[in-house]
């Protein structure tokens, strides 16, 4: 038995190497992608152009004003001469935001009196408008801050410090969740199309004429995916730390070990895609079914906290989510092996569910 | 001076820099009002051909011209007299029949009221009235080719090109596209019609023959089968083993071809005068030699310089297959059903050791299902199948093991060379060690596979593709062989080789069940079992069969008449009934 799946997985990762395109669809486009991705999907706002109404001509109201123009979110300050410019300016897209302050506010701040401003967003950009409005509220509360300092430098001051990733680089963020996100496409795409390949090329038959029992030849399809993409996932955790100079600052074998337990589930499900499609064509497209909504239920585009109850009871099957804690954690803080484990239990318990359910219709399949 | 439908002028076409020419410096000029094969083996260049004349591909040197235009430069106006169907032709499979005329028609640009004339024309001529609102993936094979065929036929053109239009496709609706295609042809129409079918080449009024790339003979089929007349016999009468006959035949330096057919032996000699002794053909004292008339195929042989021989170093390095008692394949009331549909009915046989058995039937009548639940690869609603006496359903490692299978597309691994195809099916087949080694290397020994160990199992020649196939088969010296198809489409050379293999199989005692639609290799058969509309209508020798076929229209049947025939009376005697 051994012997014949030995056989097996020589012919699959051969089949897979021997392969000009296939070998080189499993080694550069992941690469672009993780250099791509850390590079565009980034969180920060950068290079916008504020536009600023100001209608005060006190101090106070400067000071605002240049605390605004001096961040580093923005690049370019328009200065607007009345209020009829600030709808065009929003809707022309010239500025993200315009501050808005009254003429009234540099008065009201020096009689002690509660001091509005008006800052406007361009909605449209959803995200950007939410990322610059967390700027200027720290930008207004620096200001009060000051204020409150009666102008005095060694006054009450809120002292911001950002643990494991102290100049909230969001590259470190990105980068470890793109190396779960690859490596899950990867595992995916070489189960998934591995069946259907050989239904396209008549193969398949002949494997299941030989005395192959069906498990057979589903570990014989596993363990290849598994091995490819745990050196996939190695290149991946390669080129963050020493291209990306993402730190790495937890314990290797834990990585692995939870990897692998994320691996199987993912192939499990890919296993399951593969004995339901006809083509390849079916195969990728089964995929990309599992793997849209796995990625936007993983919490890396947005916190699971967030999401309405239903939703979050969903997330509990899906195993990305697991694994990105536990990358994320292993990379920027060393965290605990209890830890690691509180997220692998649930990924050992989908494997075996994903696994089974595979293995059981391959063999209603073949009837 | 009318131009010719096709003036190709000396044509050479390579695909890769390395690799060798597919089209060989060709000169060949099509008559008009004339239906010409374009014959040759699957890598001929046949495809390559009819895409350069169809302007897809563009010559690599010498020039071709249809009706005076040349597919260098008047592609768009040559694209308007041309009919072309392709293998595959591009039926939408999701739409009606009614749907992929009228999308053809709008491409071509055929509207208004010529339009419902052109439909009506083509419906009836092709038979497909009937049929308008199924969809297009629902039609038999035969019938996708009919459809196929009315779309390239919607705006009349001057040349149609057809690629392998038979391929695929039963007999039956084989004969009925060859007379439509027949009819087309007139002074304004020619038509081209490629095949691997060389019984096929013999009806057409012209033939242009290609083998590897080069043109090997332009003209009437008559001309070139002249060359064996008067050297084609048959051995009637045989007392014993006719595969054994055919064998010792094969070693006369005098006999350069031979196949079976049927019960007799059919041999082609070297030259006119020199007939064999029958009695050192072991043929028995009733056996005599009767001139039978030449084949195509028999030419063709002759000008690729004789078949090979009749003993096979492979059955011969085979261990003798030990006796599972009388009854090695047998099916029990086998049925299947999908759904609502029966697509195979209480199907009952039993094949003995050492018998060669086709399962023989149009398309979608039941023949592949069968075929499947035998090997294993469907489970069977009702009835049992057991190979070698174990069930196929209890124990199907065991029955597995001893059986080999081999489809007609030689199902190897493309990516894997040829020693990592060998290693694999023999890994999976449960061998290792120095036995694997020893046997690995026995194989690339008989089938001197030695010079293409590492290459890319889908870059090896055709030929050697089909010994690894079979070599990968039977590895682990299987005691049934399944063969789906195994030659369709080879070269009549590497069809002889590979039956001379299993001829020699037979005789250590392998049990061989073939499916197939190409009559050359039923004629090998022990015994054949018909199938029609999901049962076995008809079980015999190919001569019984021809026999119950024989009458005054037909003295002497072939086994295509034969598999026709049967299948009308079937009709016929279930219409009384019902």
């Amino acid at each position: 038995m051994f012997s014949r799946i030995r056989a097996l997985i020589v012919k699959e990762l051969l089949a897979i190497l021997r392969d000009k395109k296939s070998r080189f669809v499993l080694i550069v486009p992941p690469l672009i992608q993780l250099f791509v991705f850390s590079f565009a999907a980034t969180q920060e706002a950068k290079n916008q152009t504020l536009a600023v109404l100001n209608l005060d001509e006190g101090k106070p109201a400067l000071t605002l004003e240049q605390d605004f123009a001096a961040a580093a979110t923005f690049s370019e300050v328009l200065h607007l001469r009345g209020a009829a410019e600030v709808k065009p300016v929003i809707d022309e897209q010239q500025a993200i935001a315009v501050l808005w302050i009254p003429e009234d506010f540099s008065r009201n701040i020096e009689h002690g009196r509660p001091a509005e401003v008006g800052f406007i967003l361009d909605g449209r950009k959803t995200n950007t408008a939410g990322i610059v409005q967390g700027y200027a509220q720290r930008i207004v509360n620096n200001y009060q801050a000051g204020l409150a300092a009666g102008g005095q430098s060694a006054g009450a001051q809120l002292v911001v410090r950002n643990w494991f990733n102290p100049n909230l680089d969001f590259k470190w963020y990105t980068v470890p969740s793109l190396v779960c996100i690859l490596t899950t496409l990867i595992s995916l795409l070489v189960t998934s199309l591995s069946v259907a390949r050989e239904r396209e090329m008549g193969t398949f038959d002949q494997l299941l004429v030989s005395p192959l029992h069906p498990l057979e030849i589903l570990v014989g399809k596993a363990v290849p995916a598994l091995i490819i993409a745990m050196i996939e996932g190695t290149f991946m955790v390669l080129a963050a730390v020493f291209l990306m100079r993402v730190p790495l600052n937890g314990s290797l074998p834990l990585l692995y070990a939870s990897m692998a337990v994320f691996l199987l589930a993912i192939i499990g499900v890919g296993l399951f895609i593969s004995s339901l499609s006809m083509t390849q064509q079916q195969a990728i497209l089964g995929a990309f079914v599992f793997m849209v909504p796995a990625i936007i239920l993983s919490g890396f585009a947005s916190p699971i906290e967030n999401m309405p109850p239903w939703l979050q009871a969903i997330t509990q099957g899906n195993p990305l989510r697991y694994f990105m804690t536990i990358v994320r954690g292993i990379f920027l803080k060393d965290i605990s092996a209890a830890l690691v484990w509180r997220q692998t239990w649930p990924m050992a318990i989908i494997a075996a569910v994903t696994l089974s359910t595979a293995t059981w219709l391959f063999k209603k399949r073949m009837e | 001076m009318e131009h010719a439908p096709v003036d190709i002028q000396g044509l050479s076409y390579t695909f890769g820099n390395n690799q060798p020419p597919a089209l060989d410096d060709l000169s060949a000029v099509i008559r008009p009002g004339a239906v010409t094969g374009l014959v040759g083996p699957d890598g001929a260049g046949k495809t390559t051909l009819i895409r350069l004349m169809a302007a897809l591909f563009l010559p690599g040197a010498g020039t071709i011209s249809i009706f005076g235009l040349d597919t260098r430069t008047e592609t768009t106006r040559l694209h308007r007299i041309i009919g072309y169907m392709p293998q595959k032709f591009g039926l939408y499979e999701d739409l009606s029949v009614m749907q992929n005329l009228r999308l053809y028609a709008d491409l071509q640009g055929v509207t208004g009221a010529a339009r419902q004339q052109v439909f009506q024309r083509l419906l009836a001529f092709t038979g497909l009235a009937p049929f308008q609102s199924r969809l297009a993936g629902r039609l038999s094979g035969g019938m996708k080719q009919k459809l196929g065929l009315a779309c390239a036929l919607i705006r009349k053109p001057r040349l149609l090109l057809l690629d392998e239009p038979s391929v695929g496709v039963d007999p039956v609706s084989r004969r009925e596209l060859w007379r439509m295609v027949q009819e087309l042809v007139n002074e304004e129409m020619a038509v081209i019609w490629s095949t691997a079918y060389l019984d096929e080449a013999e009806q057409c009024d012209e033939v242009l023959l290609l083998n590897e790339g080069r043109l090997i003979f332009s003209g009437p089929p008559q001309e070139l089968t002249k060359r064996v007349t008067g050297r084609c016999f048959q051995i009637r009468n045989i007392a014993g083993n006719r595969r054994r006959v055919l064998a010792n035949a094969l070693q006369r330096e005098e006999v350069q071809d031979g196949i079976v057919q049927g019960e007799n032996v059919r041999i082609v000699l070297r030259a006119v005068s020199s007939l064999p002794d029958p009695a050192v053909l072991h043929a028995g004292p009733a056996s005599q030699l009767v001139p039978v008339a030449p084949r195509f195929e028999d030419a063709f042989v002759d000008i690729l310089g004789g078949g090979p021989g009749g003993t096979s170093v492979l059955a011969a390095s085979m261990a003798q297959i030990e006796d599972y008692g009388q009854i090695t394949v047998e099916a029990e009331g086998l049925t299947k059903r999908f759904g609502d549909f029966t697509a195979a009915r209480d199907i009952t046989f039993a094949i003995k050791r050492g018998e060669i058995f086709g399962l023989l039937g149009p398309n979608g009548a039941g023949k592949s299902t069968t075929f499947k639940m035998m090997c294993g690869l469907l489970r069977p609603s009702a009835g049992i199948g057991k190979v070698v006496g174990l069930d196929l359903q209890k124990a199907p490692g065991q029955a597995r093991s001893r059986l080999g299978y081999m489809a007609q597309k030689f199902s190897l691994y493309g990516d894997l060379s040829a020693r990592q195809n060998l290693e694999f099916f023999s890994g999976v087949y449960g061998l290792a060690g120095a036995r694997q080694r020893e046997t690995v290397g026995r194989m690339i020994d008989i089938f001197n596979l030695g010079p293409h160990l590492k290459v890319a199992a889908k870059e090896l020649p055709l030929g050697f593709k089909q010994r690894l196939a079979l070599s990968c088969a039977v590895m682990h010296e299987p005691a049934v062989l399944f063969l789906d198809e195994p030659t369709s489409g080879v070269d009549p050379l590497t069809r002889r080789e590979f039956w001379t293999h299993i001829n020699g199989l037979v005789e250590r005692g392998v049990t061989v069940m073939v499916t197939t639609h190409f009559m050359d290799e039923a004629e090998y058969c022990d015994r054949i079992g018909l199938i029609y509309r999901g049962q076995m209508i008809a079980t015999g020798t190919p001569d019984e069969l021809k026999g119950r076929t024989e009458s005054e229209q037909l003295p002497d049947p072939t086994l295509e008449d034969a598999f026709i025939e049967l299948l009308h009376q079937w009709d016929d005697k279930n219409r009384e009934a019902a």
